[in-house]
Order: structure tokens, then sequence, then C-alpha cells
């Protein structure tokens, strides 16, 4: 089993797909953004897998891409997390059923 | 020269503008020393020389009721009436000329009788109307000829201001706004309503001084720019002219109401004065003597219209002051309960009615005088106004003055000292004019031979 | 000397007219000093007046003139002046010495009235204005004299002014001569045009000189007749004549002076005065002008004497008297003889003055009675007023041979006899002469003779102060007859200005005798008529139709009320409703259309541009209502619809490559 493109796009496929899946279906606020890190984590896969099968694997362009994203997402999930914190105190709840006041 | 009319012009101004900040004691004086301000600077202007009539604050003095706005719109209407019996280009004319008209409406609907709403509303369409017709003729002759000056567009007009119908046009645009203003017969039925319902200081300046801008801008404008168009026309202007003086001689003869009956013959006696103006230039034949007789004639009766319509508008206000009233049957026997009151009313009746002594006789005689040699028959039938007039007199003399004292009459007093003041030197003006009229003949008499040779 | 009197002639109306204006400014309860400076006045103007005719004697048709610019119009110079000759000269004195007698008359008359000073103050303008009038030379300064007169005459009439009936009678007199007036007016502006000077003499350039009659013309005859017009209407000529009885509303010293003695005598004056116009391109001195004046005349003689007959009111056969004299006068005029015309219009100034004061004085003793049929028995109660009276009587019926009356009256019937047009107007004013006598008898019998009636019985007679006039002016008539008789006719010549001739001979003359037979006859006649007379008049019995007509004025009044004075408030009420509902219809009309024009854009505003406008809102609002609905607001919706987008795009990606 010889690691190939192929490969490592199915697995990143498999892994946006759970995230998004998690991301869909969960109603728990925290949930949700881990499956919405987990989407990252995939788009990260793929970055990797592209520079490293692509045409000019030597400059570690694929590398860089990747922890520049995980630094975002980093960012994000504070940003994230301290906005779950501000809702779930605001409306005691963390349930995003309940969060629909964004409602046109 | 310049800087005094000016002055003239922005005293009022000045005046209006001081009238709302000042205390309210203050208005009453303020607004009687702004106008003798302005009179003495027109008068300043009147020794140079000034060919209008605008010399009339003698009787202007006398607002009726002292409110703020009252005086300070009365002020603002002057200096609208200085500058446009001074400007001598269309445009400042016209910016005049429309500015007095809205300071008139709003005297007239806040502070009129009754019926003011539609009184102030007929009086400022009508007007106003008229002057929309006029501003677009000017502009028409303005885009053909370029120029605005009254004294280059009369000197292009010897010549034929505008080709073929655009001068009827510019002619028919420019009769309508000044027949409406002075008011000409048929176009005068604003007036009654207005001067009616004008409290008195109003109707006093509406009828001494702003129907004299109608007037002067036949003078000023219309005669000089359309000598043709006047001549062919020539008939028809003399039998307006005539109905001017006949139908509104009748008309007051059929009032009740004292005011309206007055300002039926201030149309009458405007009518005069078109008639004399148009049998100087509606005619063909040409003689001097004539003209200057017919042109001296219609300035006189420009000023003593001013001082007589004025003086007994102001008597027939005092009338209603005292009695609350002003209908001709409300009064009786006034001469044993008021005898200064009725002698001084008398002089300016009869001031009006044309008797010999006093100054609308010598007026009278110089336009029929003129007239009567160019238009006999127009002017004959014209002279059957000065007898309808003195059937119009008679007949408020007689209610009036005889018989025996009215119940609501009984308590009449009679001049008061301030009255007295405002009236008696006016009527002594009246005399002085009657007896020796060369001093205000002086004033025009070398703009008459002018203006004599010009028409000639 | 001379053109010293003529330069200072202002002066004899100034004096009234200063006086006047001083009395005015009196307070009212100065009785004394008003009538004194009145008096004194008229005094002042008598003495000048004298001082200004004695110069005239001296030489026959002496004239001295006085012309100055009143003012300048353009620069065309009106000229004014006043003029000295035997006509001014003659009427100066009458009018003085008649004005005189009247004002101490009135001191008596008046003296119990409240606006004592006031009358003095009129009577004083009147005089100044009618002196005025009398020097004038200028038909200018004439019309304003003669407006000034006709104020004054105004005012005093309706001196009494809480009587509505004085009132109106003063109304009435103002505008019936007013309506004389405009043609008046317009003869002068027309003869102004024509000749370009109103001035009469100007040494050859006046309007009634050579080079300006010669410049008129035709239109001479027009221009007279529109002066007439005036002259008819201040001398109550026929048709104009209607004011002069009423206006004996007035007190009585008024109808004495003013519509007796000169004003009314103001239009024979004037005819008399610009008699060159009426003259111009006659033959035989007949022109149409005159001849219409002649007419005019008759008509109004007769009329008047005839009406004369049938009036209770002491006062109106006065007036009526009046009327018909001046009417005799216009004949004169007309026929061609100005002198005989103004003879008998000084000598009538004098007998009729005295007879309206006598009539005063009767009023007076009567307790202010004026009908004829109360009165009788009066002439024990007062003599005096009785004895004048009948001088006065005496002069207007043409009694010879000692009074002016009869000599100045055969001199016009003198001149109607030779008058080549017709022989007509002569037999008329022969029977107006019997006429005349039958009234006199009339009036005199129901005043003086028989027994009270009424208000007669306790009269008395009047005070000095006002029997002193009465006999001033009797002896005044009685002897003016001396320079009036044919056989030394001075003032005739004087008038004329020619030398007056004494010949006796001229006094025997067949028509001297005529005359005096029909004055005889018609006293006689009139005293046999109304020898008993009571309440009612004999007349009245035998032709009751007749004398009510006669008593009615002919219906001329109501003739009048229904016909000029009806179409005037016709017209009135014409132009009146002409305006309200023609020409301010026709603006309101103007007005209703744009009214109409902007209800029209209203509505296409409201339910065309801006329904439009409302409908696009509504829709693009439903649109957004629609939109709005999408927002659900949960987070994973959007999410799902984010991934199912891209999924979807994702199948087209595919699909497409």
């Amino acid at each position: 089993m010889t690691p190939t493109l192929q490969l490592f796009l199915t697995i990143s496929a498999a892994l946006f797909s759970i995230g998004l899946v998690a991301a869909l279906s969960r109603r728990h606020a925290i949930f949700i953004l881990i499956g919405i890190e987990m989407m990252l984590a995939a788009a990260n896969l793929n970055f990797i897998a592209f520079w490293r099968f692509g045409p000019n694997p030597q400059q570690p362009t694929g590398v860089m891409v990747a922890i520049f994203s995980i630094a975002i997402a980093a960012a994000e999930a504070a940003v994230g997390l301290a906005l779950v914190i501000a809702i779930y105190r605001h409306f005691r709840t963390t349930n995003v059923d309940q969060l629909n006041q964004l409602k046109g | 020269m310049a800087h005094l009319i000016t002055a003239l012009i922005l005293l009022p101004v000045a005046g209006a503008f001081f009238m709302n900040i000042a205390p309210r004691n203050y208005v009453r004086p303020l607004a009687l020393g702004f106008n003798v301000l302005s009179a003495v600077v027109a008068l300043v202007l009147w020794r140079n020389f000034d060919t209008a009539g605008a010399g009339l604050q003698l009787v202007e003095h006398h607002a009726w009721r002292m409110d703020r706005g009252f005086c300070a719109l009365m002020l603002v209407m002057q200096s609208a009436l200085y500058g446009t019996f001074t400007a001598q280009n269309f445009v400042l004319w016209f910016l005049f000329y429309e500015m007095s008209l809205i300071p008139a409406f709003l005297l007239i609907k806040i502070w009129g009788g009754e019926n003011r709403d539609r009184a102030a509303t007929k009086f400022f369409l009508y007007t106003f109307l008229g002057s929309v017709a006029l501003l677009l003729a000017f502009l028409g002759i303005y885009f053909v000829k370029g120029t605005f000056d009254f004294a280059a567009l009369a000197t292009l007009a010897k010549t034929g201001l505008l080709p073929g119908r655009l001068a009827w046009l510019a002619f028919a645009g420019i009769f309508l706004g000044l027949a409406v203003k002075v008011p000409l017969y048929p176009f005068h039925t604003w007036l009654p309503d207005a001067y009616e319902t004008a409290p008195t200081g109003v109707s006093m300046v509406l009828t001494g001084v702003l129907s004299k801008m109608g007037v002067y801008g036949f003078v000023r404008l219309l005669l000089p720019l359309f000598p043709n168009e006047i001549r062919t026309l020539g008939p028809w202007l003399l039998g307006l002219a005539v109905c001017s003086i006949v139908f509104s001689a009748f008309a007051a003869w059929a009032q009740s109401d004292l005011k309206r009956m007055v300002a039926y013959l201030s149309v009458n006696h405007l009518g005069y004065c078109m008639l004399g103006l148009f049998a100087v230039t509606a005619t063909s034949v040409r003689p001097m003597p004539e003209f200057q007789a017919a042109l001296s004639g219609v300035f006189l009766q420009i000023f003593n219209h001013g001082i007589t319509a004025a003086a007994l508008f102001y008597f027939v206000g005092l009338l209603e002051q005292r009695r609350g009233l002003r209908g001709i049957d409300d009064f009786g026997g006034l001469m044993q309960r008021t005898p200064l009151l009725c002698g001084w009313m008398s002089v300016a009746m009869f001031s009006s009615l044309g008797l010999p002594g006093l100054n609308g006789f010598i007026g009278e005689f110089l336009i029929f005088k003129g007239s009567f040699a160019v238009a006999a028959s127009f002017t004959a039938v014209a002279a059957l106004g000065l007898l309808v007039t003195a059937i119009v007199f008679m007949r408020v003399m007689q209610a009036l003055f005889s018989g025996p004292l009215a119940e609501g009459c009984r308590t009449f007093p009679d001049l008061r000292p301030n009255e007295k003041w405002t009236v008696i030197p006016v009527a002594l003006l009246m005399f002085a004019v009657g007896i020796a009229p060369q001093f205000i003949l002086n004033i025009f008499n070398a703009t008459v031979v002018q203006m004599a040779r010009l028409f000639a | 000397m001379i053109q010293l009197i003529v330069a200072n002639l202002w002066l004899i109306p100034a004096a009234p007219l200063a006086v006047s204006l001083l009395i005015l400014a009196l307070s009212s309860s100065r009785r004394g000093s008003a009538a004194a400076l009145a008096i004194a006045g008229q005094v002042i103007a008598l003495v000048f007046a004298t001082a200004a005719f004695l110069p005239t004697l001296q030489t026959p048709g002496y004239r001295a003139l006085q012309n100055f610019v009143w003012f300048t119009f353009g620069d065309q110079p009106l000229r004014i002046g006043w003029v000295l000759d035997p006509l001014a000269a003659a009427m100066l004195m009458m009018i003085t010495l008649v004005g005189l007698c009247i004002f101490v008359f009135s001191v008596g008359y008046m003296a119990d009235d409240r606006n004592f000073t006031r009358f003095f103050s009129y009577l004083s303008f009147f005089s100044a204005a009618m002196l005025g009038l009398v020097i004038a030379n200028s038909l200018l300064l004439l019309f304003v004299c003669w407006e000034l007169v006709g104020l004054a005459s105004y005012l005093l009439i309706g001196f009494w002014i809480e009587r509505p009936s004085a009132a109106a009678a003063a109304k009435k007199a103002f505008i019936t001569t007013r309506i004389g007036d405009i043609g008046f007016f317009l003869g002068i502006l027309w003869l102004f045009g024509r000749t370009g000077t109103l001035v009469f003499y100007d040494d050859g350039r006046g309007c009634l000189e050579n080079a300006s009659l010669v410049a008129l013309g035709a239109t001479a005859t027009f221009i007279a007749l529109l002066i007439f017009c005036g002259a008819a209407g201040k001398s109550g000529q026929f048709p104009l004549h209607v004011w002069l009885p009423d206006a004996m509303e007035g007190p009585t010293p008024v109808s004495a002076l003013i519509h007796a003695a000169t004003m009314v005598a103001a239009g024979v004056f004037l005819v008399a005065r610009v008699y060159p116009l009426f003259t111009l391109g006659g033959i035989n001195g007949v022109t149409p002008s005159l001849t219409v004046v002649v007419w005019i005349g008759v008509i109004t003689a007769l009329m008047a004497s005839l009406i004369a007959l049938a009036q209770f009111d002491i006062k109106r056969i006065l007036a009526y008297s009046t009327i018909s004299q001046l009417g005799l006068m216009m004949v004169s005029l007309g026929v061609g003889g100005v002198a005989a015309g103004i003879m008998h219009l000084i000598a009538h100034g004098f007998f009729k003055a005295l007879l309206f004061l006598g009539a005063g004085s009767v009023i007076h003793g009567c307790h202010h009675e004026q009908d004829i049929r109360k009165m009788g028995g009066l002439r024990w109660l007062m003599p005096i007023t009785f004895l004048t009276y009948v001088v006065g009587m005496t002069n207007l019926t043409g009694f010879p041979f000692f009074f002016s009356g009869a000599w100045t009256k055969e001199e016009i019937l003198h001149a109607t006899g030779h008058w080549p047009v017709s022989h007509l107007p002569h037999y008329l004013m022969l029977a107006g002469v019997v006429l005349t006598a039958l009234y006199m008898s009339r009036q005199i019998i129901y005043v003086f003779f028989g027994n009270g009636r009424g208000a007669s019985e306790h009269a008395h007679e009047s005070p000095s102060m006002m029997t002193m006039p009465l006999i001033v002016l009797a002896a005044c008539s009685i002897l003016f007859s001396i320079v009036a008789t044919p056989a030394w006719s001075w003032l005739h010549a004087y008038l004329n200005g020619e030398p007056a001739r004494f010949d006796l001979s001229l006094l025997v003359q067949p028509m001297l005798f005529v005359s005096a037979a029909l004055v005889f006859g018609g006293i006689g006649f009139g005293i046999f008529i109304y020898r008993n007379v009571a309440e009612t008049d004999p007349l009245a019995q035998k032709q009751p139709a007749l004398f009510e007509f006669l008593q009615k004025k002919m219906w001329l009044d109501e003739f009048y009320r229904w016909t000029v004075v009806a179409l005037g408030q016709l017209a009135a009420h014409i132009s009146d409703l002409l305006d309200r509902y023609f020409w301010d219809g026709l603006v309101r009309a103007f007005a209703g259309l744009g009214q109409l024009f902007g209800i029209f854009t209203a509505n296409f505003d409201e339910r065309g541009i801006n329904a439009g406008v409302d409908q696009t809102t509504a829709g693009a609002r439903g649109l957004g209502r629609v939109m709005s609905a999408w927002h659900s607001g949960q987070v994973q919706t959007y999410l799902g619809v984010i991934a199912v987008g891209m999924l979807a795009l994702l199948i087209l990606y595919a699909w497409l490559t």
C-alpha cells in the first residue's frame, strides 16, 4: 500500500464529510465548532497532499499554507468559543435550534 | 443722487428690520420716525428732480393698528414703491414691482376686515397674473433686443421695437400687466374688494401709491415702447378709459358701503389719468400745447388722487372707527355732532368731485383740455363722469351730514388733536394746489415738455 | 389812477372772502363780531366797487383789464385776469348794494339761529365768489367763481341741515346746476381748444376779440349753446329750472340774495359777457344760438308765471316769479336787447331782493308760517313791510311810471317787437305781463288784505334792522327808474358804451301804452278774481284740474324722477351688477378654469402617477416578505444550504467536464 494522492484525497474527503455531518447534525454549538475544525483539517490535508504530489515538492509552499491555515483556525476557534460563551451567557443555552435571532 | 435713491429704498427696509427687534412700546414712534426720515429723503430728491409722484408720505404716517408686523410690512411696501418709481431697468423695476405685492397681500390677509382671505387672494392672484404676462412680454423683448434698459429700449422703439406679431404679443402682455395694476376697466374688479377689506392705512397706501405704479408703468414702459400699437388701438384704449370713468362713477353711485364707494371713485379718477395718457398717444393729430396740458394734467392728477383718495379713505376710516360700521345709512346728522370732521371731510369730497379752488379741478381741467382737443367725443362722454361723481358725493353728504342725528352717532367725538394734525395739512395742501398749482407743476414741467416732444 | 384801480380790482372779492375765513375761525358764540365783520366786509366791497364804478362813467365804453399768468403747464402759460367795463361795474354796484341790504336784514332775521356765525361766513363767501364772477376776464376764472357760487348756494340752501327737505333741496340744486355746468365745461374746453385762450379781452388776442372769432367760425354756435347750458342751469331756465323753487328751503335772506337778486342772474350775465360768441355769423343779429335762447326764455317765462298762479307758499310764488323774470331777460338777450336785459337784471336785483326781504319780514312776523292761505290782513299790522312790498310788486308787474321795473320791462317788450324771426315771443311776453300782474295781485290780496286767517293774527312789524333794508331797497328801485327811462336812458347808453341822450319825445310810444294798459288790466282783473279769497283759491274752484296741474308744477319733478333720475339709478345699478356679476364673473370663471385644471392635475397625480409608484413599492415589499421567510435564523439550515449548493456545484462541474 503505497501512499498515493488518491488515498490522501479520499481520507480528506471522508474527514470533510464527517466534519460536515457533525456541523449539520449536532445541536450543541461546541460540537458544530468541532465539525468546522474537522472540515478545516480536511482542507489542510488536501493542501499538504497536493504539495507533496505536486510538480514542485521541493518548495515548502504546501506546509506554509497549512501552517497559516492552522493559525487562522486557532484564532477562529478562539473567537468561536468566545462567541459560544457569550451566547451562553446571554441566552442560557448553546442549542443552535433556539438561537434563531438572525431570522429575517 | 444715486446714493440718495439707495438710501430712500433701504431706509424703510432697515426700519422694518429694526421694528422686529424693537421693544413693543417704541413701535409707533419708530414707524413714524422712519417714515418721516424717508419722506425727507424723498423730498430732497424731489427738489432735485423726480418724475414719480411719490411725495405722499404726509398721508401715510397714520397707520391704523400699531402692531410690529403691520408697521414692518408697511415699511417694506414703501421701500418697494420707492424702488419701483426710481428703477431705470426692467429687472430692478420688476423686482420692486413684485416686492410691493407681498406686503400688501399680507397686510390685507392678516389685518383686513370681513372676507379678507378671499379679497387678499383675489388681489394677489389677479395682479400676479398681470405681472406674469408682463414678465413674459419683457423676456420676449429681451431675447430679441438683448437689453432691459428702459432708455435703450425707448430709443430702439422709435423704429419699431419688434417685428409683426411678436410686437402685438409683447404689447398685449405689458398692457395686461399694467392695466390690471392701474386698474383700467374691465380689469378692475379686484380693487373694490381689496380696498374695501384692507385696513384703512393700507387702503390709503394702496390707492395713494400702489395704483400709481400702474400709471407710472404706462408712462415709462408702454407708451414709449409701443407707440404704433397704441395708435392703432387708439379708439379702443380711449374707450376703455372712458368706461373706467363713466361705469365706475355709476357703480360708485350704487354702493352703500362708503369704503367700496371711495374705491370705485378711485377707479374713476385713475380713468382720467388714462384718458389723458391715451389721448396724447393714441391719436393722429399732434398739437403740442394740448399734449402738454394733458400730460401735466395726468401728472397732477396722479398727485391729486394720491392725496385726495387717501384722505377720503382716512375719513371713512375715522367714521368706521367711531361707529363700527361704514354703510351710508348707518350715519346721519353728523354735522350737528362733529362739525369739524364733516367740514374737512367735505373738503376732501369737493376736491374729489373737482370743485374749482381745490386740487382736483386743476388736474381734471388740464386733462380734459388736452384730451378734448384730440378726442372730443370721448372726452365729452367722460364729462358725464364729472356729473355722476358729483351725484355720488352729494348723496353721501346728504346721508351722512344732514337730517336728524342718527341713533348710533350720538356719542361721536369730533376730530381729536392727532387726527386734526393729520387732516389739516393735507386739506391745506389741497387748497394750495387748487389755488396756486405752480409749485407742483414746476416739478414736472420740464418732463412734460420733453415727453410732449417725444410723442408729438 | 385807473390802472391802480384795475390792478387792485381783486380787492373787491377779496374783502368778503377774507371776512368769510375770519368768521369761520371765530367761535360760534361771537355773534356780534361775526355780523359786524360780515357787514364791514360788504361795506369795503361796496366802497371799492364804487371806486371802480366812478372812472367807468367818464368815457363811454370804457374797458380796462389786468391779465396775468395763473400757472404754466409744460411751457404753456394759462392766463386769467379781471376786467372793468360797464357791464362788470354795473353788476358790482348792484351786488354790493343789494348784498349790503341783505346782510343787514339777516342780522335781524337770523338773530335766533344757532349757527349765526356760520351763516355770515357762508354769505360772505358767496358775496366774494359772486363779485369774482362779475369781474372775471377769463372764462376759466368765471367758471371757477361760477362753481364757487354754486357751492355757496349749496351750503346756504342746506343751511338748516337738520331738516331733510333742506338737504334734499341743496343736493338737487347742486346736481341740477351741475348738469348745466358739464355743458358749460365742455363749451370752455372747445373754446379753449379752438382759440387757445380763455381770456375775454386781451388787446386783440382774447377769445371774444376779432382774431379768435374768425378762427371759431361755425363752431361758435355749438360753443355758445354749450355755454348756454351752464347759464340755463344757473338761471333756472327750462328744463333745468326745477331746483330754484326747492331752493327756497334756505333762509329767506339767502333766497333774496342768491336765488333772486344775484346768483341766478349769473346765467344772464354770462350770456351777456360772451355775447360775441352768440352773435357770431348772424344776419340782422339772428343766429341759431340766439334763437334757442329766445325760445327757452319764452317757455320759461310763461311756464313759471303760470305755475306761480297756483302756489300757496309765499316764497315759492316769488321763486317762480324769479324764474319767469329770468326767462324774460333771456328773451331780451336773445332778441338782441343786451342792454335791456342787463338793465332788467339790475332792476330785478333790487326789487326782487326787496320782495323776498318783504316776504322774509312777513314770515318772521307770522312766526315762520309761509302758507299765504294762513295769512291775510297784514297791511295794518306790518305797514312798512306792506308799503315796501307794494313798491316791489309795482316794480315787478311793470306798473308805470316811477318804478324801474316798468321801464326795463317796457324796453324788453320793445326789443322783442323788433325781432325779425317771429312776433310770437312778443305777444307771449305781453301775455306774461298780464300773468305777472295776476299772480302778484293774488299774492298781495292773500297776504295783506282781507281778514287774518290763523298765522297772521299775532303778527308784528319786524325790527328796524329788518325794515331799514326794505326801505333802502324800495328807494333804490324807485330812484333807479330815473336812469332807466327811455327819455334819458342813461343806463342803456352806459351799458352799450354810447353817450346818453335826452329826448322827452321817446316817452310817447305806443308800446308804453299797450304795456301800461295790460298791467292795469291785469291788476284790475286780479283784484276782481281774488277780491274775496278764502282757504280755497278761486281758480281752484273754477278749474280744479288746471289748478292742480299748475300747483304740481306741471308734474315736472315727477317726470324727472321717473325719467332722468330713474335712468341714472338704473345705470348705477347696471354698472354695479355688471361689475359684480359680469366682469367679476369672467374673472371668477377664469379662476374657476384654473381651479378645474388644478383638480384635474391633482387627480392625475393621485390616480395616475402616484398609483404606479405605489404599486411598484407594494410589489417590492411583497417580494421582501417572501425572501425574508427564507432567513430562518437557523445557522445549520444556512450551512446545509451552503453544503447542498456546493454539492450541486461539484456535480455541475463533474457533469460539465
